[in-house]
């Protein structure tokens, strides 16, 4: 991994980065929220459980990830999907049944199903 | 902009969306350009005077102004100093620390080792309490990475400017999360508060001017630099700029982790965020400071949330919980629980802490159980407001907080208490009395089986009879029976 030695290198890490995200446009992405919070209410098996359905139902053109709290205590474990050229949408309150139905409705056919967490606030980006 | 939307999320900005283990993600959300810019293109002064412009104040609960604390440790000439994390987070209820760190750990790396490069320090240091041990995880991967990159180091991206971090883990002990006892802890020593001044930005760790900020301060850092002053004061209150994080937990719908602007009502925060109190019952207070705050009512459901609105309300900002309270909750029992807690974190150092937090516990116990004189409100105000002017840390000074609080907002309760000897929300069982209702009772024999103590009498298919002398309150008869024949009052 190369270092960053000036912010010539920070920008053109960045340009790379834009670049690698745009490519991603194209997959399916699954975010699982996988705070100390999320873990101990089983986003690990809901993980899991959307991998191993996934590769039942042959959808290969997803990428699965984790991030930190979703914030949403109330509703864990939540996951957000994000379709192709869709708005992501957060699922909340699944288990291991939620987590293979939301697989087989929304990841397959674009249906949503279970319980759909609205967001509730403005996020800065930088 | 949804301006239908009442939050917004600047120091939690990247939590869940990225991930927090890719130091790559972080790169990609424009990480590190504060620091580049900092350390390339700004002088330490500039990097102060944008943050003093922007108005940020500590988010650990004093609301000390950031800028003006860095401008101090600025200005002392010496060859070393530190920039620490306090990343201690105690207070009953309370995730916001665990959430970032968990989150967006390369958010406060980044803030640190800009810190030092405004102050002049070439070390930080993390003490962050050993219960945390994703965050722990996370962020020591998150610094050994930043190295691995050249973004932490000896001559971070040829500017000669040198700055690195190690962890400290803290053994859960709650006053470790005041400055001054942490420092302490830092250094091996018991966590034990001592007197300021000397102020750690004078001589703190190994008596170098030293800078502790809160992990959600430093949070808000990268975020002010890139976008600017201008922007950051834009946001909040005349005297509270920016926006900040609260755990809501307790007796509310949607619990969760919250960052809204400063000077949002709390009917916003409880109703249109947070959804109410759950089951429909009446929303009653909200504690907001943990165990060093004070209970928001009803009756301040209008009051702009800021530093100074919460202080006013003889409440604090704390560092973000906020635990909501209904109908069910009694004050008087609620107030013994903070000060249970506080009674059990005091380090012992000084007396009115020591001692003071146990007596006050004993006097509101002797209310909870019912024996309380109208002499004993007195008793505790006195003992109260002399703990808050003699104890030797903002642990003791601010523990009588919820007693004071309660017993100014909620008299009727603890009037209650000491004068009818009854509890009003039905919580202190030595004060309840458990009665069967004749006309609803079918006398299926079911409360008389499950008694412990055997005092419910009465024949197969008539009314019961609870025996008052003999019962122990323990409420096993109000769970089992059917036709909600059993009432406590």
């Amino acid at each position: 991994m190369a270092k960053i030695t000036s912010v010539a290198d920070l920008k053109k890490f960045q340009e790379d980065y834009k670049a690698k995200q745009a490519a991603k446009k194209e997959k399916i992405v699954v975010n699982v929220s996988l705070a100390t919070c999320g873990i101990a209410s089983g986003g690990k098996t809901v993980m899991a459980a959307m991998k191993e359905e996934a590769a039942k139902e042959g959808i290969s053109n997803v990428e699965f990830m984790q991030s930190g709290c979703m914030t949403y205590c109330y509703a864990e474990p939540t996951v957000v999907v994000t379709l192709p050229g869709k708005d992501p949408i957060c699922f909340g309150k699944l288990d291991e049944t939620g987590a293979r139905e939301l697989v087989k409705k929304y990841l397959k056919n674009g249906e949503v199903t279970g319980t759909v967490i609205p967001v509730n606030y403005n996020r800065v980006e930088l | 902009m949804d301006s239908t939307k009442k939050q917004l999320r600047i120091a939690t900005r990247n939590c869940g969306f990225i991930d927090p283990e890719s130091i790559e993600e972080y790169l990609g959300v424009r990480g590190y350009e504060a620091l580049a810019n900092a350390i390339t293109s700004n002088t330490p002064a500039g990097i102060i005077e944008e943050v003093k412009k922007s108005g940020l104040r500590g988010r650990g609960g004093g609301g000390f102004p950031t800028g003006t604390k860095w401008g101090f440790a600025a200005a002392n000439q010496c060859d070393e100093k530190y920039v620490v994390c306090n990343a201690d987070e105690g207070d009953p209820g309370a995730f916001m620390d665990r959430a970032v760190l968990e989150g967006d750990p390369h958010t406060v790396v980044e803030a640190m080792a800009v810190c030092g490069y405004a102050i002049g320090a070439s070390n930080g240091v993390v003490y962050i309490r050993a219960e945390y041990p994703l965050a722990i995880k996370r962020l020591k991967k998150a610094i050994d990475d930043a190295r691995e990159y050249g973004l932490l180091g000896q001559n971070i991206m040829g500017s000669g400017f040198s700055f690195d971090i190690e962890l400290k883990l803290g053994a859960g002990a709650f006053v470790c999360g005041e400055e001054t006892a942490l420092i302490r802890s830092m250094e091996g020593n018991r966590g034990e508060p001592y007197t300021k001044p000397p102020f750690p930005a004078n001589a703190g760790y190994w008596q170098k001017p030293t800078i502790v900020n809160n992990v959600e301060t430093f949070a808000n850092i990268p975020a002010i630099l890139i976008k600017g002053s201008d922007w950051f004061s834009s946001i909040g209150t005349e005297k509270s700029k920016g926006t900040k994080v609260f755990a809501l937990a307790g007796k509310i719908n949607n619990t969760g982790l919250i960052e809204v602007p400063m000077g949002i009502t709390l009917k916003e925060v409880i109703f249109d965020i947070g959804g109410g109190c759950p089951d429909g019952k009446e929303f009653k207070a909200v504690q907001t400071g943990g165990p060093s705050g004070g209970a928001l009512t009803y009756k301040d459901a209008d009051t702009p949330i800021d530093y100074d609105n919460l202080l006013a309300k003889n409440s604090m900002m704390g560092s973000g919980g906020m635990i909501v309270m209904d109908e069910d909750n009694c004050m008087v029992d609620i107030a013994k629980f903070f000060l249970d807690f506080t009674m059990d974190e005091t380090c012992g150092k000084c007396t009115p802490c020591r001692i003071g937090s146990k007596r006050l516990w004993e006097i509101l116990d002797k209310i909870t159980s019912g024996h309380g004189t109208e002499d004993d409100f007195e008793k505790m105000k006195s003992l109260a407001v002399n703990i808050k002017d003699t104890a030797l840390c903002g642990l003791g000074q601010t523990m009588p907080n919820p007693v004071l609080s309660t017993m100014n907002t909620f008299a009727d309760e603890y009037i209650a208490h000491v004068r009818d000897k009854k509890c009003p929300a039905g919580v202190c069982s030595n004060l309840l009395e458990y009665f069967i209702i004749p006309a609803k009772c079918v006398g299926c024999t079911l409360c008389a089986r499950v008694c412990p103590v055997n005092c419910i009498s009465g024949k197969v298919k008539e009314a019961h009879v609870i025996d008052q002398s003999a019962c122990i309150k323990c409420g096993a008869c109000i769970d089992k029976c059917k036709f909600d024949a059993i009432v406590k009052q």
